[in-house]
C-alpha cells in the first residue's frame, strides 16, 4: 500500500493530498509538515488582548475573554458578504480511478450509490385476525396486507374475508398491487382484486390510493371494476388514540359504494354497506397486540331490502377479540 | 509529559483492577482504560467478538479484541502507517475521522478506496499534519452500530496549550442487542418504532405535555413533537468507552488535579447531553482544534463530534452523565479519587417536546409554544406556508420536490446561540456562538461563492436527503474548484437535529469571531433551523459529505463533494 501512497505522491507533487489554495499563505499545519516556515510563530499565541492563557485559565488562575464577545478583525472573512461566481460544473466522482483503478472502484462505487438509500424492505401486518360473536353462530374475519419494495415503488398484497365457525365462508378477496409513492403521504396503488367464496367470484381492476391524511388518519380508497363491467368503491379510514404508550384505541369505518345493481353480490347501486369499528389493543411489543372491540355492519338502501329478501340481517352488531400482528 | 502521566494513570487504575481479577471484565469496579497503540507501525485488527454489556451479551465487531477499539496515539509532524487487517466474513474500512490525509487514505469503500476485502489488509499512510482528539470508525455499511468504532488522539509537536495532569478518553456509545439491518428494517416499517414516549390521552387528561388545541394543530400537520430520536433505549444501552451504566467506567484522579476528558461522541444514533453534577467544564477543544476556554455546566454534543474539557475535582465522586437528547436513558460513568466509590446518579428529566420554531417556524420560536394561538400563524407572513402547509417548495427552489420531503422550514433561523434540544432551560450550557478559535484562521478570505444545502425527509417512509435526493438517485456530486473559499449554509427542513460531517476538511463556523472562527468537521444543525460555515476547499480528491446519524446516512442522507484543480473540472 506504501507503494500506491508513493505513486500518489509522485503523481502529485506539492503535497500529496493537500494542496494549499493558491492565495494561502502559510499554515500552521503545513509549516508543521515542514513544507513552509510561518513567519511568525505558530499555534499557542493567546490573543494579544488577553492576558489569559488557556492553560492559566483551565488552571482556574484568571478568566480568559468572555467568549461570546464578538472578535473584531478587518480582515476576518466573515465581514463580508460572498461573492456571486458561479458553481463549477459537476465532475465525474472517480478520483479514486486515478490511485486505485477504474476497475477496482467500479464495484464498490455502485455498490455505496446502491447502499445509501436504495434499500427493499418488506412488511406483513395482520391488522385484523379475530372472532366475531354476533347473533347466530361466532364468526371469524381476517384483514392483512403486506408490501415489499423500496421507499417509492412496491408491490403491496391485500386480503380480508370472513365466514361463520362450522358454516358458510362468507367471501373473501386477494389483491395484488403496484404501489408507487405521490407525494410524502400517499401511495397510488393498481393492480388486480379476486374474489373468492361462495356464489359469484369476479376479478377486478383495482384503482386505489393509501396513505396518511392530516390529523394522523389512515386513509384507503379504491375503485374497482368487475370484468363484467361493475364499477365498486370503497373507502376506509381509521386512526390509533394512544391510551398509553401500549394501550391504543382504534376507531375504524369503511364504506362501500356501488354505480349500479350487481344481483350476483346482491349489491344495489348507491351506498350499499358501512362498517363501523372500534378496537381496544394492548402492544406487548409493537409486533404483537391482542385486542377485544365491536363492530357493526350495516347493509344499507337497495343492498338492505335485498339482504332482508334472502332472510338475512340488514344490520349485524358483533363483538370482536383477535390479534394484530406485524413483522 | 504526556507519557508520564499515562504511566502514572495506568498504575493507579492498574492497582485498583488488580483489587479483582477474578471478575469478568465488565463487573470489575475500575474499569480499566483502553489499551493504546502508536508508534510508526500501527496494526489494528477487525475482528467478530461477542460484547457484554450490563451482563447481556450479543454479538459485535472489536478492533484488537475490544470496543471501542484501541486508542490510537499518533504524534503531530510524524508519518502514520496504519496496517488494517479484516478478519470478519464481509469488506469493511477504517475512516479516520477528522483527519486532514490524501483522499485515498480517508476510507471510505467507493469514494476513496475500494475497501478492505475479507481476509486481506490494506496499510494506510498519511503524514499527521495536527493535533487533538479525533475517532475512526467503519464506513461500510452499518459496522459502526456493532462496535466498530475507536479514539484517536494526537500530541502536538510542540508543548499543548492545554496543560493538564491526567487525561481520560471518554468515548460515548450506544449498542443494541438488536442487529443494525433489524433496527434499520424496523424504522422503515413503522418512523416511530423505537418512540415509547408518545403523547398519550392519559397524558392529556393528566395535564402533561401538548394541549388539545396543539395537540390538533400539530395533528393537522401530521408532526409529531415527540420525535426527538429515531433510535432509544427502547433499543439501546449507552456505553461509556464500552461500559454499560451498572458496569459503571470509572476514572481515577488526584483530588486538585486538572484532568483533561477528551469526550468523543462515537454514537450510531445518539445525541448526548454531557453534564457532571458538582463539576464546571473547561471546554478547551472542540472537534480536535483549540478553543478560548469557556466554563460551561452542560454541552450537546452531537453524533461524531469531539470536546476536550478541564475539570478540577475535589477529593469526591462525581457521576459523568450522557443523557440523550429525547431523555429516554443516560450515559453514565464515575470519576473518582478511590476504586470503588459512586456518586448519585440523577435520574433523567422529562423529555423535551418540539416546538414551532423546531418546524421551522422560526420568527415564532421565540413564543412559548404552549400559549401560541392559531391566529398568530395565520399573521406571520403572506405565503400559505404559514397556515398548515409546511411544505411550500417554492421556498426552497433548489429542492427536488420527491416524498423524501415532509416539510421544508418556512423560516429556518441561525440557531447556533441555542444549545440544543433538551437544553433550552438549561442557563449555563455551551452554543456554538460560545466557541472561538485559539489560533487564527488559515484562510480568512471572503468567500467568492455561497450555495444553500438542504436537509430533507420523512419519518412516515424514514426517507432521509439532502435537497430531497435520495444519494442513490443522485445524479452529480457537489462539485468544488480546488482552493476556492466558499460560504455554505445548511437549511434543516426536519424537525430533528442532523450532525453533518465532510471529509477531509476543517470549515469556520459564521458565528461572528471574525478571523478566530471556531473550524469544525462536523456540525449540529439543529431542527428547523440552518447554519453557516466557509469552507477552503484545499483537499483535492473525492470526499464523503453526510448525516452522521448512521441510519440517515444509510437511508440516503449522503453525497460526495468533489474538489478539483480548476483546468480538471469538466
Amino acid at each position: 500500500m506504501s507503494m500506491i501512497a508513493l505513486l500518489f505522491a509522485a503523481a502529485q507533487p506539492p503535497h500529496a493530498g493537500h494542496v494549499p489554495p493558491p492565495a494561502l499563505a502559510c499554515t500552521p499545519d503545513h509549516a508543521a509538515m515542514g513544507h513552509c516556515t510561518m513567519p511568525e510563530p505558530p499555534a499557542a499565541s493567546p490573543p494579544p488582548s488577553s492576558g489569559c492563557t488557556a492553560e492559566h485559565a483551565a488552571m482556574g488562575h484568571c478568566k480568559s475573554d468572555t467568549p461570546s464577545a464578538e472578535v473584531a478583525d478587518p480582515h476576518g472573512s466573515h465581514d463580508n458578504p460572498p461573492g456571486n461566481e458561479a458553481a463549477p460544473a459537476p465532475p465525474r466522482v472517480d478520483a479514486a480511478d486515478t490511485i486505485f483503478g477504474a476497475d477496482a472502484m467500479r464495484g464498490p462505487r455502485e455498490r455505496l450509490y446502491a447502499e445509501h438509500g436504495g434499500g427493499k424492505f418488506s412488511k406483513l401486518m395482520i391488522d385484523e385476525a379475530e372472532w366475531r360473536a354476533g347473533q347466530g353462530s361466532d364468526g371469524y374475519a381476517w384483514d392483512a396486507e403486506a408490501w415489499i419494495g423500496g421507499d417509492i415503488d412496491r408491490l403491496v398484497l391485500k386480503s380480508e374475508g370472513e365466514g361463520a365457525f362450522g358454516g358458510d365462508f362468507e367471501g373473501g378477496e386477494a389483491q395484488a398491487l403496484w404501489s408507487h409513492a405521490i407525494g410524502p403521504y400517499f401511495d397510488v396503488q393498481a393492480g388486480v382484486r379476486q374474489d373468492f367464496g361462495p356464489g359469484a367470484s369476479p376479478t377486478h381492476a383495482v384503482l386505489g390510493i393509501e396513505g396518511l391524511a392530516p390529523y394522523w388518519f389512515e386513509v384507503e380508497g379504491a375503485l374497482f371494476v368487475s370484468h363484467k363491467g361493475d364499477v365498486t368503491a370503497r373507502f376506509e379510514a381509521s386512526y390509533d388514540q394512544r391510551i398509553t404508550q401500549r394501550l391504543i384505541a382504534q376507531p375504524m369505518a369503511e364504506a362501500d359504494f356501488a354505480m349500479q345493481n350487481v344481483t350476483e353480490t346482491g349489491v344495489g347501486a348507491g351506498l350499499s354497506s358501512i362498517e363501523l369499528g372500534l378496537r381496544l389493543r394492548y402492544e406487548f411489543v409493537r409486533e404483537f397486540a391482542p385486542y377485544v372491540g365491536v363492530v357493526w355492519e350495516r347493509k344499507i338502501g337497495r343492498t338492505a331490502r335485498l339482504a332482508r329478501s334472502a332472510g338475512e340481517d340488514a344490520s349485524r352488531p358483533s363483538f370482536v377479540a383477535g390479534v394484530r400482528f406485524w413483522f | 509529559m504526556t507519557r508520564m502521566i499515562d504511566r502514572r494513570a495506568l498504575l493507579a487504575v492498574g492497582g485498583a483492577a488488580a483489587l479483582a481479577p477474578w471478575l469478568p471484565l465488565w463487573a470489575r469496579p475500575v474499569s480499566l482504560g483502553l489499551p493504546t497503540v502508536s508508534g510508526t507501525d500501527i496494526r489494528l485488527k477487525i475482528a467478530h467478538r461477542m460484547l457484554t454489556i450490563d451482563g447481556r451479551t450479543s454479538h459485535a465487531i472489536g478492533i484488537n479484541g475490544t470496543i471501542p477499539g484501541p486508542l490510537v496515539r499518533l504524534r503531530e509532524g510524524t508519518t502514520a502507517r496504519l496496517h488494517v487487517e479484516n478478519a470478519l466474513d464481509e469488506d469493511s474500512s477504517i475512516h479516520w475521522h477528522g483527519l486532514i490525509l490524501p483522499f485515498h487514505m480517508d476510507g471510505v469503500p467507493g469514494i476513496s478506496f475500494p475497501g478492505i476485502a475479507p481476509g486481506t489488509t490494506f496499510t494506510y499512510e498519511f503524514p499527521v499534519q495536527q493535533s487533538g482528539t479525533y475517532w475512526y470508525h467503519s464506513h461500510s455499511g452499518l459496522q459502526e452500530q456493532l462496535g466498530h468504532y475507536g479514539p484517536i488522539v494526537i500530541d502536538p509537536a510542540g508543548p499543548d496549550p492545554v496543560e493538564h495532569d491526567r487525561e481520560h478518553v471518554i468515548v460515548l456509545s450506544d449498542h443494541s442487542p438488536m442487529h443494525p439491518h433489524v433496527i434499520f428494517k424496523k424504522l422503515k416499517q413503522m418512523g416511530g418504532y423505537f418512540n415509547r414516549q408518545k403523547q398519550t390521552l392519559g397524558g392529556l387528561i393528566a395535564g402533561e405535555d401538548q394541549t388539545l388545541g396543539e395537540r390538533l394543530r400539530w395533528g393537522a400537520m401530521r408532526m409529531d413533537p415527540t420525535d426527538i430520536s429515531d433510535v432509544t433505549a427502547a433499543a439501546y444501552t449507552y456505553l461509556v468507552n464500552g461500559h454499560g451504566p451498572q458496569d459503571n467506567w470509572t476514572g481515577l484522579f488526584r483530588p486538585g488535579e486538572r484532568v483533561r476528558l477528551r469526550i468523543i461522541n462515537a454514537s450510531a444514533m445518539s445525541i448526548f447531553n454531557v453534564r457532571i453534577p458538582g463539576l464546571k467544564m473547561i471546554v478547551v477543544q472542540a472537534d480536535g482544534l483549540n478553543v478560548r476556554p469557556v466554563t460551561v455546566g452542560e454541552f450537546q454534543i452531537g453524533v461524531a463530534e469531539t470536546y476536550d474539557v478541564i475539570v478540577v475535582p475535589e477529593d469526591r465522586a462525581y457521576t459523568l452523565v450522557g443523557e440523550t437528547s429525547d431523555r429516554s436513558g443516560m450515559a453514565r460513568a464515575t470519576l473518582a479519587p478511590r476504586a470503588g466509590m459512586t456518586a448519585p446518579v440523577p435520574p433523567l428529566r422529562k423529555r423535551p417536546l418540539a416546538t414551532m420554531k423546531d418546524m421551522g417556524m422560526g420568527a415564532m420560536g421565540g413564543m412559548d409554544h404552549a400559549t401560541m394561538d392559531h391566529g398568530a400563524m395565520d399573521h406571520g407572513g403572506d405565503h400559505g406556508a404559514m397556515k398548515h402547509s409546511m411544505r411550500d417548495m417554492d421556498l426552497a427552489p433548489t429542492v427536488k420536490d420527491t416524498p423524501a420531503v415532509q416539510s421544508i422550514s418556512p423560516m429556518a433561523v441561525d440557531r447556533t446561540g441555542e444549545a440544543g434540544q433538551g437544553l433550552e432551560d438549561v442557563e449555563d450550557a455551551l452554543t456554538y456562538r460560545d466557541l472561538v478559535a485559539l489560533d487564527r484562521n488559515p484562510d480568512t478570505r471572503t468567500p467568492s461563492r455561497s450555495m444553500e444545502i438542504h436537509l430533507t425527509g420523512n419519518m412516515e417512509r424514514y426517507m432521509w436527503a439532502f435537497d430531497g435526493v435520495k444519494m442513490n438517485a443522485v445524479k452529480d456530486p457537489i462539485p468544488f474548484r480546488l482552493g476556492e473559499r466558499v460560504r455554505v449554509t445548511l437549511v434543516n427542513d426536519t424537525m430533528m437535529t442532523h450532525p453533518i460531517h465532510l471529509h477531509g476538511h476543517f470549515f469556520e463556523l459564521v458565528t461572528g469571531k471574525g478571523d478566530h472562527a471556531p473550524r469544525k468537521h462536523t456540525v449540529n444543525v439543529q431542527p428547523g433551523g440552518k447554519v453557516t460555515f466557509d469552507l477552503t476547499a484545499d483537499a483535492p480528491g473525492d470526499w464523503a459529505f453526510h448525516c452522521h446519524l448512521l441510519y440517515h446516512m444509510h437511508a440516503g442522507m449522503m453525497q460526495v463533494v468533489t474538489v478539483r484543480a480548476p483546468e480538471d473540472a469538466a
